[in-house]
């Protein structure tokens, strides 16, 4: 075996991950450790300053409420979420994160970050929920705070440590072993409670750029599914496997269309001139009551464009030109007046894109795009698994302790496994979290989970020879490298063993081709999907011949693996879901129907540690009582 | 290869355990050749085009070519970024350009107080959070 050293530490709250959620939990968990006199330990894969998804940055708020100001109810925010989830959500979930992320958002502007605010101070909307923010360092400031607060409570944050598997006592998570991806170091994170917050998953399906811009997804290729596996592997119940997200952003490089949509009232027309929005609205009678509601769900309106797409009708637009000259208009009396106007928009739309997505802006100077004068293309992008977005992928949580909800037993936050805890997009079903609502419920897991620790943390029990078995298989496809490499002239083409690069195509490929991705017109059937399963068997079984040259490799093979069983239980959960609910997500066209008589619940999973097979079961969805 | 390092103005970060690159690529992408003492980006197709490498760089020795597969060439979005504020450079394939400048935070560096100066508790069993109901702007937590 790779001969790694072994390094154990020993805490009380493990945090796993370093994005919004981890920061929100280290936060709030340092606080009560504090207090408590417990430690609090953060390991994240990369560094804290720049990890996650808003490593680049972004430009906007997507979740405020404005409790304070009376602008809208905790109670308008689960109806929000009801109705774009086409009726499927933890409303527990939603409430409990609403109606804690307005004072996330306050500190976050007291932590440093800019949101914009009118002549009377009070906060500037992109829409109803979104706030304008100067985010080209919003997460530099939230791991700024998440560091001070670690610091002050005499935690620990170890970065470049990947995390690749969940410790576990019977049913119990007892923390988390992984390996350094700068030194040949294997850890071992002794915890009396964990909390997974290690983002959700790309590249899980194949993107539409497979040159250069491969790397181009909209979220980030970072992410690789690392928090559905660590609470698939702990034996944690999951939900919403099926519901990925599909975003529809300016084509290619995946500029973000919020601003263009919400704030300049831009239209998205199809090559022939018809606003698909307008042109196809009789097809929202179908998806009846979500497809009557206000806003339309995002699936529905992606789903009208790909509609115009199958047609023939694309490419898509979005109309930047009407819309700035529409504004224009409105200053026609006053040349100067247009002019500022005219210079502060242009800063505002270029803005947009340099704090979250540069490459757009790159892509529009390289084609001379000015928005002003000419319309640009927008597409659907590759599925996603972001359950703190539009989609609902993660673990299934216990709700709140005061709300009336059947989904309780135990502490906010935790999974169906003791003492692991999950939140932003390792927790399902509580989707429009965005970065806010991630870092306020990563908040929420941090105090419960020091609370479980005060009142039920016994010491970790960790066998440590089941410990050493994790070690050697999680650097097997070193040792792999190691036996065989120089067998073949070429040593990336070797019989006896697969490098991470062509496991993820082979994922992709099967992904994409079966599971509805992008070259399959995001449409899937039974068929397909018992036909991925077939596939998915191969692909499981040489996950095991995975090899790695070194330790890049080494992070690269895990990852995928990672990956991979985000993919198989999302194929898993649409094969059990018989009917189509978010068609702009994914099409079965064998039950092309939504069907609220039998399929109006959860779909949800649960791969047993013990067995190793595979539970699928229907919850109920519980609407909070008067809302 | 969507960031690149310019030969001539990386140092490799002599002097220091590890290159600013190194430490910052949210992807693991940047590493330091030994015996060049440059860096590089070891998989440009995993690159997301973040630009953290570009901006952290003390030498201003990273740039970005937008990904060959569909972006044309000719055009450059240069970052500068300093404490306070972060200036743009968009040049256009035609040659003309565009300079934006964004506030980046409000405070100094380094100044960011965990509890936001908010009144705190200690009730471990309340749904109040650290700083709440003070930080929500409200009297109470809400609830059903």
């Amino acid at each position: 075996m790779a001969n790694f050293e072994t390094v154990e530490v020993n805490t009380d709250l493990l945090i796993v991950g370093g994005g919004f959620t981890a920061c929100g939990a280290a936060t709030e968990a340092a606080y009560w450790a504090k207090k408590n006199g417990l430690k609090v330990t953060l390991v994240d894969k990369a560094a804290l300053d720049r990890s996650g998804a808003v490593a680049m940055g972004l430009s906007a708020i997507n979740q405020y409420v404005g409790v304070r100001d009376g602008d809208n109810t905790v109670e308008d925010y689960v109806r929000y979420v009801r109705q774009d989830l086409m009726g499927i959500s933890r409303e527990d979930l939603v409430y409990n994160i609403a109606r804690h992320v307005d004072s996330t958002v306050h500190l976050f502007e007291k932590w440093g970050l800019k949101i914009w605010t009118d002549e009377d101070g009070k906060y500037v909307h992109e829409g109803r929920w979104q706030l304008m923010i100067n985010g080209e360092s919003y997460k530099i400031i939230i791991a700024e705070a998440a560091k001070n607060a670690i610091a002050d409570a005499g935690g620990e944050i170890y970065e470049r440590i990947f995390i690749t598997e969940p410790l576990m006592d019977g049913n119990r998570c007892v923390g988390a072993v992984g390996f350094s991806t700068r030194e040949e170091k294997f850890y071992v994170f002794k915890a009396k409670a964990t909390i997974a917050a290690a983002g959700g998953a790309v590249h899980v399906f194949r993107p539409r750029s497979v040159g250069e811009g491969f790397g181009r997804s909209w979220y980030p290729p970072f992410n690789t599914g690392s928090s559905a596996y660590f609470t698939m592997k702990a034996g944690a119940e999951m939900t919403c496997q099926e519901v990925r997200f599909i975003p529809v952003r300016f084509k290619d490089a995946y500029g973000p269309v919020g601003a263009w949509f919400l704030l300049f009232k831009s239209r998205a027309i199809s090559a022939e001139g018809g606003e698909y929005m307008a042109v196809r609205k009789d097809e929202l009678q179908n998806w009846a009551p979500y497809g009557l509601a206000k806003p339309i769900p995002a699936n529905l309106r992606n789903y009208l464009g790909m509609l115009d797409m199958d047609e023939g009708l694309g490419p898509l637009y979005m109309e930047t030109d009407e819309a700035i000259n529409k504004i224009a208009d409105a200053f026609k009396e006053d040349p100067k007046a247009f002019k500022k106007k005219m210079k502060e928009l242009e800063s505002e739309a270029w803005e947009d894109f340099l704090d979250m997505t540069i490459s757009q802006a790159h892509l529009w100077a390289a084609q001379n795009v000015k928005p002003e004068e000419k319309h640009s293309e927008i597409a659907a992008c590759e599925p996603y698994f972001i359950g703190s977005h539009s989609g609902a992928s993660g673990a299934w949580v216990s709700g709140p302790e005061d709300l009336d909800t059947p989904y309780k037993w135990g502490y906010a936050n935790m999974c169906t496994v003791d003492g692991l805890f999950a939140a932003g997009d390792a927790s399902g079903a509580s989707s429009h979290k965005f970065s806010s609502g991630s870092h306020a419920e990563g908040r929420i897991a941090g105090k419960a989970a020091i609370k479980y620790v005060v009142e039920k943390g016994a010491d970790p029990n960790v066998d440590m020879a089941k410990v050493e078995g994790l070690k050697k298989k999680i650097l097997s496809p070193l040792d792999l490298w190691q036996a065989h490499c120089n067998e073949t002239t070429d040593p990336e083409i070797n019989a006896n063993y697969i490098l991470p690069r062509q496991f993820m195509f082979r994922l992709q490929k099967l992904m994409d081709e079966y599971a509805g991705g992008v070259t399959s017109a995001f449409k899937t059937s039974k068929s397909l999907l018992d036909r991925a399963m077939e596939l998915f068997v191969f692909l499981k079984e040489d996950s095991e011949k995975l090899g790695a040259r070194d330790l890049y490799e080494l992070e690269r093979c895990w990852e995928n693996i990672h990956r991979m069983w985000q993919g198989e239980a999302h194929v898993r959960t649409m094969l059990f879901r018989e009917e189509t609910r978010w068609p702009g997500y994914y099409f079965r066209s064998d039950t092309p129907k939504m069907d609220e008589d039998n399929w109006h619940c959860f779909a949800n999973c649960r791969w047993d540690p013990a067995s190793g097979e595979w539970e699928m079961m229907k919850r109920d969805v519980v609407p909070l009582p008067g809302v | 290869m969507p960031s690149y390092v310019i030969t001539e103005k990386c140092d490799g970060c002599k002097g220091q355990d590890k290159t600013a690159c190194m430490y910052i690529c949210p992807n693991d992408l940047m590493v330091l050749d030994m015996e060049k003492m440059k860096a590089y980006n070891r998989d440009p197709s995993m690159c997301w085009e973040c630009q953290c490498c570009v901006k952290i760089c003390p030498q201003q020795a990273m740039d970005v070519r937008g990904y060959a597969d569909f972006i044309p060439l000719g055009a450059s979005c240069v970052p500068l970024r300093g404490s306070q504020d972060i200036m743009w450079t968009v040049k256009f394939r035609d040659g003309s350009l565009k300079r934006f400048k964004f506030p980046i935070r409000t405070n100094e560096e380094g100044s960011a107080d965990p509890l936001g100066g908010y009144p705190t508790h200690d009730d471990l069993n309340s749904q109040a959070l650290a700083t709440e109901p003070a930080s929500l702007g409200l009297d109470a937590v809400p609830t059903l």
